[in-house]
């Protein structure tokens, strides 16, 4: 920085008064933003973070401790509330069956996307591509509607089958529209390579364009699982009480333990621990994922 | 986003010589263009059958049973009402439009407060410091969050009596507040949760998309004697343009469906008073809780047309207006 205001200032017509004054002015201008800014982002991370560390501090609080505001972020922690989230087996239950839907619908959307991602972004199918848009812009609301009334009708509600075709309407557009990005990215020269070589174009997509794309599909499927993981919606009223995932869990539990906000805090930081983890491993990946499609009108 | 760069790709693949007939293996080759024709349908097809009948045949299906009297048990029979449905909810006073006000209150609000301020630490971050993957990781964290667990976390922070929020308001004078416990306050409050939950959302966009101008333009304003705000106002932000609209639609889309927080904090109706009622949940306590289905997929049709002529209206300016 201190580089770039001497090679300005040299550029100035010599015999004024401004080189010397200026380049120190600025030098200590900087220095004051430089803190500035620094101070600024510090206290928006704390306002960020400090909801969910309060959230995972309540979990090793006693019931007393988390309603009393002068307990800080300073006690003798327990683990009483995870003992006792645990012991009562629904906790364990739903994060299984969350497990479960979330890794199949995951699974299978990435096998219905990635295929078709990769024809949009070579084939230049841009406008098939932007009817994945609509699933972004309907109302999730709008379809469960007829998906209760179809699905109630065929007596398929609080299946698996049921919750795992739900959750991936949110999964198929998310992927499809992460990988088209993707794809558009790669290089298309060492497809056309292969080609050229005698490989078909299904065999370039296999054997080229995937393994490369990997990085990419890994990004795309954990925010899909993410996004099944964090559904509320549809497992309220799609599960029932066997099939019943971590959300509608948590939900049932303010209703009738409204006073244990130990235990909801626990079962809280169960759900949100995970996505911790996944933003901390995979913070590159995920934003290029997150902001996929966003900078190109 | 239908994207220009996308149709215009075709054009640019280099056309297959018509000589070739054979692959280097032998075989007979398919020319690729026949090929790829047959290829992008077949990898395509399962993802937009998927789609289809996933959305388009249950949207077809909620505006059938638009025009049924539908109410109770899912197997009843239905008889045809016309536009009877869409005739009530439009001239309901009581729970309708107080929740279409709701709503655009709660998306303009929440999503223009989160745009300055997402702008405005976009730009803090931009120029690249140390730290900034651990900045990153922490601003993941709120959008990535299971958005139940976040409202009952908010729930107990902002507890009229015993949360931390009030606690901490006593510090600088402030009197108690009753937050999501009172009719006034709850949207607004509901509002400020949406605020810290997708601010960093709107900064990690526009961080991408800032990262994506070239910085020549900037460089010559600042040989012109550009200061710092005129940079921002005159090459910034015209440059970042399409960036913040599709950012903006994206949140703005999302807001409005805004369903998770509002349920879990107020409950069936938004509250006692429906004082956080929107649409979205209106439609659901219509459906699940009075099973009024044919009223509530009038509502649905009309709530549907509304966000897509929203997104329309955007789209079209903004391609309007760069073009």
């Amino acid at each position: 920085m201190s580089t770039v205001s001497t090679v300005g200032t040299t550029s100035v017509p010599s015999g004024t008064r401004r080189p010397t004054a200026v380049p120190r002015r600025r030098g200590r201008r900087r220095r004051l933003w430089g803190w500035l800014r620094g101070v600024t982002i510090a206290v928006v991370c704390l306002i960020v973070a400090l909801p969910i560390i309060w959230m995972i501090a309540a979990a090793f609080k006693t019931n007393v401790q988390v309603t009393d505001p002068n307990v800080g972020l300073i006690f003798s922690p327990t683990l009483e509330n995870f003992r006792s989230a645990f012991a009562d087996g629904a906790i364990l239950g739903s994060m299984l069956n969350s497990l479960i839907v979330g890794v199949l619908s995951t699974a299978i959307s990435a096998v219905l996307a990635v295929p078709a991602a990769w024809a949009v972004g070579r084939f230049s199918m841009g406008r098939t591509g932007s009817l994945v848009l609509v699933a972004r812009i309907v109302p999730a609301i709008s379809l469960l509607v007829p998906w209760y009334y179809l699905f109630a009708q065929l007596g398929l509600v609080g299946s698996y089958t049921v919750l795992v075709l739900s959750h991936m309407f949110v999964a198929v557009p998310l992927i499809l529209w992460i990988m088209i990005g993707f794809f558009e990215g790669l290089p298309i020269e060492l497809e056309e390579a292969a080609r050229t070589d005698g490989l078909s174009a299904f065999g370039s997509f296999l054997r080229i364009a995937l393994p490369l794309a990997a990085p990419g599909t890994a990004a795309a499927a954990v925010l899909a699982f993410i996004g099944s993981w964090n559904n509320f919606m549809f497992a309220l009223i799609l599960a029932d009480e066997d099939t019943m995932t971590m959300p509608v869990t948590l939900f049932n539990f303010i209703s009738y333990a409204s006073t244990d906000w130990g235990g909801l805090m626990a079962a809280a930081t169960l759900m949100t621990v995970p996505v911790i983890l996944a933003a901390v491993f995979g913070q590159r990946y995920l934003v290029a994922g997150l902001t996929a499609g966003a900078t190109k009108g | 986003m239908p994207s220009p760069t996308v149709t215009e790709a075709p054009t640019a693949a280099p056309e297959q010589p018509a000589a070739r007939a054979t692959t280097r293996s032998g075989r007979k080759a398919i020319p690729f263009e026949q090929a790829n024709r047959r290829l992008k349908w077949a990898l395509l097809t399962p993802a937009l059958g998927f789609v289809a009948l996933m959305i388009i045949f249950p949207l077809v299906f909620t505006l059938n049973l638009s025009l049924t009297d539908a109410f109770g048990a899912v197997n009843a029979n239905n008889a045809y009402i016309g536009l009877q449905n869409f005739i009530d909810a439009l001239t309901d006073t009581r729970r309708f439009w107080p929740a279409v006000w709701r709503t655009v209150y709660f998306t303009v609000g929440a999503v223009l407060l989160q745009t300055v301020l997402g702008l405005a630490l976009a730009m803090l971050m931009r120029k690249a410091f140390r730290g900034i993957e651990i900045v990153r990781t922490i601003l993941m964290v709120p959008l990535l969050a299971t958005p139940v667990a976040i409202g009952i976390l908010w729930l107990l922070i902002l507890d009229p009596t015993n949360g931390i929020a009030n606690h901490l308001l006593g510090f600088v004078g402030i009197p108690p507040q009753e937050f999501l416990g009172s009719v006034s306050q709850s949207l607004p409050t509901l509002m400020l949760i949406d605020v810290w939950q997708w601010t960093p959302m709107m900064t990690i966009l526009l961080l991408a998309g800032l990262s994506t101008l070239p910085e020549e333009p900037e460089e010559a304003a600042l040989m012109d004697g550009a200061n710092a705000w005129q940079r921002f106002r005159y090459i910034i932000l015209p440059m970042l343009r399409t960036t913040l609209l599709t950012a903006l639609v994206l949140r703005g889309v999302d807001a409005l469906k805004t369903f998770d927080i509002i349920y879990a904090t107020k409950g069936p109706g938004g509250g006692s008073a429906f004082e956080a009622e929107t649409l979205n949940v209106y439609a659901y306590g219509l459906t699940f809780d009075y099973q009024e289905y044919g009223l509530a997929s009038a509502v649905l049709v009309l709530f549907t047309i509304f966000i897509v002529a929203v997104v329309v209206l955007l789209r079209r300016r903004t391609g309007r207006t760069s073009a």
